[in-house]
């Protein structure tokens, strides 16, 4: 019986009409692809390209990319491109990881403080006082009382990593809180809100399945910015000695350890360059193809 | 609306008390030693450190400190300074010409460079252009500023020779030609810190403008006959504008704050600069005045920028 | 921003039980002193015939009065303008380049036979800049400035021992120490004892020295005077024209910048020429060498010192499980103390690669020479012995060797153990390119003979003090850092006695870190507290590093130079001094056209 077949079929889904609408996206299929080919470098790279990240070969300082180191060597002969891949699994994870992190506290705070009028003026002074705190001393408070917990508890990586991802996240969230509640303000009068108040449904639904969808554009952009700033940020923190110990060589501390040889070897900062570009960029345009696949209006 | 600035206002003062006493304790513990300097100097022994340490005052605990600190405060005394014993609002005063004349320079060339390329890059979206000036930005924002401040000053000031990269804050600009130095030496900082603003507000305007490209009112008054390039200016850019505005507001304090990495760079003497250096040599005097004035911007801009969404904004009620 | 910078001039602690019989004594340092007019071959030049000198610090001065100023760059720019009676010349001896008429010795009677009193002549007719007259008053004044209490001049201990300080005539100045002094010029000589104008300064006395508005305006008897300060930026000075050699100095003015980092203050000096000085270039060896070939504008002026950067050994125990009693001198370290402590500590010493930091790192030679010494500065207190020992050898393979022997057997992840102890070390220092480099190739090292080495980098302002992560605490395991001696060497050994050790009864305020206690030790520098004959205290001196070594208390890298600067190829006249301020000479510099 047609009719009952037709009952029967599953509804559509957004995910898979999003993914569909996202596929028509070459940018943001290209940026996808090579973000994947990136991450599965940094993974699984130092598996099948066994050069050593540490050994150190004055005889071999300074070289430019050759056969046998591909992207050649820095000022202690070591191999840049083992490095790369080994530094590059820990930058891609601690921008990735922080900014969900600064995304999920901007946007709980900043959807609350947007549609609870009463919760308006104290999340926002909360976000006063993270914003005009000082980061550097506030980092070293922080840095000198849970090092040694986390240390024992993680393991001096694991916990050092812990620790970056959750200070880049406390200290980049108040922009996106901001952002949020501004949209929301906006939208919170429009009439669909209303109408889906007529029909009876809660707060935490408009909020999360009306209005936050609508705010998705904003959201992203700020995602995408905070991945790179997440990166470089953390070279920030290890030039100060905040951050990762010295010899982890994430793409931001190889960068900064290139700037006393930019005009002896260039390809010290070029190879890290271009992978933190290359990475911002990819995600850059999986954020344009994602929210192009998410807008409600596209016909998705 | 005339209630609600009023009433921000008033919750203004208990917010800043609070906000100065965390700020103020986080100075205080954490580690640091202004004295730090006299460590491995045989000349200076424990007993003189200590008197040292008691003449700046540091023997008190620290919230007999802040009490002192926050009534001289209100006063208007900053304090002294403990690298230069210089009153601090006089060190304040000084330099905040230098970093307003890089800083502030660059924040107003950034937002009026940023707003035309995000409009064209959303009005042609995924053109030449566009793709450029995505590209254009990236490069802006992917790279961090002692990077760039670096290249500039590798390419203009030792190999092409254009630019001086030591900045001479002696320099009165009295002439057309002193006028030009000024130019030739605040060229590159303000530079490298346009291109991470305009880079990073030209992201915002662009993904605004295209949330609004589509709506039914666009289509409306194109109906209308409008002329599209009016249609955009006026009444889509417009309305884009109202969550940057948020952005531009929060931006400004920083802009005062200075910018530490770039006035490094080119030794620019301003506000930035000066916040480095003091929170190093653990300066408290100076760190807790800097701190307080930004949050104070902080406070007041925030305000501002709510004032202006509705303003802006005829849908968003407060009161 | 760390510069290991020992302040050039003396501190010496009078030797109170000094036999009258030391009449015979010849001073233990200063000696001869060399003539006083020319501190070096000068060019012939008159007043004010050259353009404006640009000095570039990447420190900027923040105050001009070295009786309140905390670092190296204040001394420095303060001593265009303030000067003290003589200065320490470039070989340790004091020269009369400032308002004393000559340095006093005991064959022209300056100096009494008893080595208690000392006369100053002040040069006729001088003036401050301000055009009053100098008098002996002044001098008074400043060594009451210096003694008060509730001032706390960071300089005041030059005035221990000093009993008086008196005008017996408006140009004469008599100084009389306590007990006979091995060291009459320290009240006077070098940096820290420049001399205050009393009637600009008097007002400014006890607790209100410290904000006092004159400390940024001072008035001094130098070749320049101030014309503007910036604090924390430049200063920029005139010629004093009460100067009072008529034919100097050579530059009409002179603009001291600040700020910045010091790399691209070499590049300011060596590939644009936009300034004639720059200071303290502390940048990697292979950088600053290829800068140095490729320049046709810049040379550079290094010249070698006592500083020693090193590594130290931590004797007591910093696990974090002992909470309040970390690091105190009552644990013990778990490997680097006990009985498999010297075992250990030497194969740790066999397995550091110095001369390749040395080389690779400080350019052999360029701005530092590897060393396996901790007492350094003068070849006559130099230690000859440590060459020979073992533990200054590079030998992985013996110290591979040593371990095995002694049943430190590598587990599966390439780690010793022993008893259920593993060779686990934390080794921290200062946030600096160079050092974070040596920390690497250390740490290749020593991951060889199988320890397992986490580093640590921590910013200079927290290492240098008290803080729960600083040097003085010692928690953890390795510390790197440099410091030197200055010609006071007992003083300097004194540093690793038991009296010294830094614990928390006496807020870790002392400068034996390592918590060592060795009574073999103690007992030579009590000797040395006692020994009058230089020769004798040179001999001691050596022993006691030798012990340090053989014990392997430190493991000493690198001899790093004093004076690492650039100047323009037309600048003449610098005469690097390692014991007095970089700008001791500034009035005999010139330009050559």
């Amino acid at each position: 019986m047609a009719a009952t077949a037709d009952m029967m079929r599953p509804p559509r889904s957004l995910w898979k009409d999003a993914w569909y609408q996202f596929q028509r996206h070459t940018l943001a299929m290209a940026g996808m692809v090579t973000l994947i080919i990136l991450i599965l470098g940094t993974t699984l790279g130092p598996f099948i390209y066994t050069t050593p990240i540490n050994v150190i070969d004055f005889s071999r300082a300074i070289e430019g990319p050759s056969l046998a180191h591909p992207m050649g060597t820095d000022d202690l002969g070591r191999d840049l491109l083992a490095r790369m891949l080994w530094g590059g699994r820990v930058s891609i994870a601690v921008g990735i990881t922080a900014v969900v992190l600064a995304i999920t506290l901007g946007t709980a705070f900043g959807a609350l403080a947007g549609y609870f009028k009463k919760l308006d003026n104290p999340l926002m002074r909360v976000t006063d006082l993270f914003l005009s705190l000082p980061i550097l001393p506030l980092l070293l408070i922080i840095i000198f009382l849970f090092r040694d917990t986390l240390r024992k508890l993680f393991g001096p990586e694991v916990g050092i990593f812990l620790m970056i991802v959750t200070v880049i996240g406390i200290l980049t969230w108040m922009p996106v809180a901001r952002l949020v509640r501004a949209n929301f303000l906006s939208l919170k009068n429009k009439e669909f809100v209303e109408a889906a108040r007529t029909v009876g449904a809660t707060d935490a639904r408009i909020i999360t399945k009306h209005i936050l969808p609508n705010v998705l554009s904003s959201v992203l952009v700020a995602a995408t910015l905070g991945v790179g700033g997440a990166i470089i940020l953390e070279s920030t923190l290890s030039f100060l000695g905040l951050g990762f110990p010295s010899d982890v060589p994430t793409w931001g501390r190889l960068l900064f350890d290139a700037q006393n040889y930019l005009d002896l070897a260039p390809h010290l900062a070029i190879f890290p360059g271009l992978a933190i570009f290359l990475t911002v960029l990819s995600v850059n345009y999986i954020g344009d193809g994602l929210r192009d696949a998410l807008d409600p209006r596209k016909g998705g | 609306m005339g209630r609600y600035i009023i009433r921000r206002l008033v919750i203004a003062i208990p917010t800043l008390l609070v906000i100065s006493f965390v700020v103020y304790a986080i100075l205080a513990l954490a580690p640091g030693d202004p004295l730090s300097q006299f460590a491995n100097n045989p000349n200076v022994p424990p007993e003189v450190r200590e008197r040292i340490r008691e003449s700046l005052g540091l023997n008190q605990p620290w919230h007999v400190r802040y009490v002192k600190w926050l009534l001289a405060l209100v006063k208007g005394d900053f304090g002294y300074s403990f690298m230069s014993h210089l009153p601090v609002i006089n060190l304040l005063i000084e330099r905040l010409p230098n970093t307003l004349a890089v800083v502030g320079v660059a924040y107003i060339l950034g937002i009026a460079l940023a707003v035309p390329i995000g409009m064209i890059s959303a009005v042609k979206r995924y053109s030449i252009f566009d793709h450029l000036a995505t590209t254009f930005a990236f490069i802006g924002f992917s790279v961090p500023t002692f990077f760039t401040g670096l290249l500039l000053i590798i390419l203009f000031s030792i190999n092409l020779h254009w630019f001086p990269f030591i900045y001479d804050s002696t320099l009165k600009v009295k002439d057309f030609g002193s006028f030009i130095d000024q130019m030739k030496q605040s060229i590159m900082p303000i530079i490298v810190l346009a291109l991470f603003d305009t880079a990073t507000l030209a992201r915002y305007i662009r993904a605004e403008m295209l949330e609004h490209l589509p709506l039914d009112y666009v289509r409306t008054a194109r109906g209308k006959g409008i002329a599209e390039r009016l249609v955009v200016i006026r009444h889509v850019l417009r309305n884009s504008l109202i969550p940057v505005v948020t952005l531009v507001a929060l931006g400004v304090p920083a802009v005062f704050a200075g910018a530490i990495v770039t006035e490094q760079i080119f030794r620019v003497p301003g506000i930035g600069e000066l916040l480095i250096r003091s929170i190093s040599d653990s300066d408290t005097p100076v760190v807790a005045a800097i701190v307080f004035l930004f949050a104070v911007l902080v406070v007041l801009f925030n305000l501002i920028a709510d004032v202006m969404y509705a303003v802006l904004d005829p849908r968003i009620r407060y009161a | 921003m760390e510069k290991r910078h020992l302040r050039r001039g003396l501190a010496l602690a009078v030797t109170a039980s000094i036999a009258l019989a030391a009449c015979t004594q010849t001073p233990t340092t200063g000696g001869s002193p060399s003539p006083g007019a020319s501190s070096s071959a000068a060019g012939s030049f008159s007043r004010g015939q050259g353009g404006e000198l640009k000095i570039l610090y990447w420190q900027a001065p923040t105050i001009l009065n070295t009786h309140q100023a905390t670092g190296t760059k204040d001394y420095d720019a303060a001593r265009l303008i303030q000067e003290p009676l003589a200065s320490w010349g470039v070989d340790g001896k004091p020269v009369a380049n400032g308002l004393a008429k000559e340095v006093p010795t005991v064959d022209n009677k300056g100096v009494s036979t008893d080595f208690t009193t000392v006369t100053w002549n002040l040069v006729s007719g001088l003036k401050w800049s301000d055009g009053s007259a100098v008098t002996a008053d002044d001098v008074v004044f400043t060594s009451k400035y210096m003694a008060d209490t509730d001032t706390a001049d960071p300089n005041s201990d030059y005035m221990t021992g000093v009993k008086s300080v008196v005008a017996t005539s408006p140009s004469v100045v008599t100084v009389t120490y306590s007990a006979p002094t091995a060291n009459p010029y320290q009240f006077g000589t070098g940096g820290g004892n420049e001399i205050m104008q009393k009637a600009q300064f008097e007002k400014c006395l006890g607790a209100k020295a410290s904000e006092c508005p004159e400390n940024l305006k001072p008035v001094g008897t130098g070749p320049y005077k101030l014309t503007e300060f910036k604090s924390g930026d430049v200063v920029t000075y005139e010629i004093n024209t009460n100067y009072r050699d008529a034919k100097k100095p050579y530059f009409k003015t002179v603009q001291l910048k600040g700020g910045g980092d010091a790399l691209s203050a070499a590049r300011a000096v060596f590939q644009t020429g936009d300034v004639d000085y720059g200071w303290n270039l502390q940048v990697e060896a292979p950088v600053l060498k290829a800068l140095i070939q490729g320049s046709s504008k810049g040379d550079y002026l290094g010249k070698a010192s006592s500083n020693v950067e090193r590594v130290n050994v931590n004797f007591a125990n910093p696990d974090p499980a002992l909470g309040d009693n970390r690091s105190e001198p009552s644990t013990k370290h778990p490997f680097f103390n006990g009985p498999d402590g010297l075992i250990v500590r030497q194969a740790l010493a066999m397995a550091s690669d110095r001369a390749t930091i040395g080389d690779q790192l400080y350019g052999n030679g360029l701005t530092g020479t590897s060393t396996c010494n901790q007492l350094l500065g003068n070849d006559d207190w130099t230690s000859k012995n440590t060459a020979s020992m073992s533990v200054c050898k590079f030998d992985p393979a013996a110290a591979n060797k040593l371990l095995d022997d002694n049943g430190w057997a590598k587990g599966s992840d390439g780690v010793r153990a022993k008893g259920g102890i593993k060779l686990n070390v934390l080794f921290a220092t200062t946030v600096n390119a160079l050092r974070q480099k040596e920390q690497d190739i250390l740490k290749a090292n020593w991951e060889a003979v199988g320890f397992k080495v986490e580093l640590r980098s921590i910013a200079g302002g927290v290492f240098f003090s008290n803080a729960a992560d600083g040097a003085n605490r010692f928690y953890y395991d390795l510390s790197m850092f440099t410091n030197g001696s200055t010609p006071d060497i007992t003083g300097y050994m004194a540093g690793w006695t038991t009296k010294q050790i830094a614990q928390k009864s006496n807020n870790w305020n002392q400068n034996n870190y390592h918590r060592y206690s060795n009574p073999a030790y103690d007992a030579i520098v009590e000797q040395m507290r006692t020994t009058t004959d230089q020769t004798k205290l040179n001999q001691l001196g050596i022993q006691a590093n030798d012990i340090l070594i053989k014990d392997v208390v430190v493991i000493p890298l690198v001899n790093r130079f004093q004076v690492a600067s650039g100047k323009s190829k037309a600048l003449q006249g610098t005469n690097l001094n390692p014991w007095d301020s970089e700008m001791w000479n500034i009035a005999d510099w010139y330009k050559t056209p």
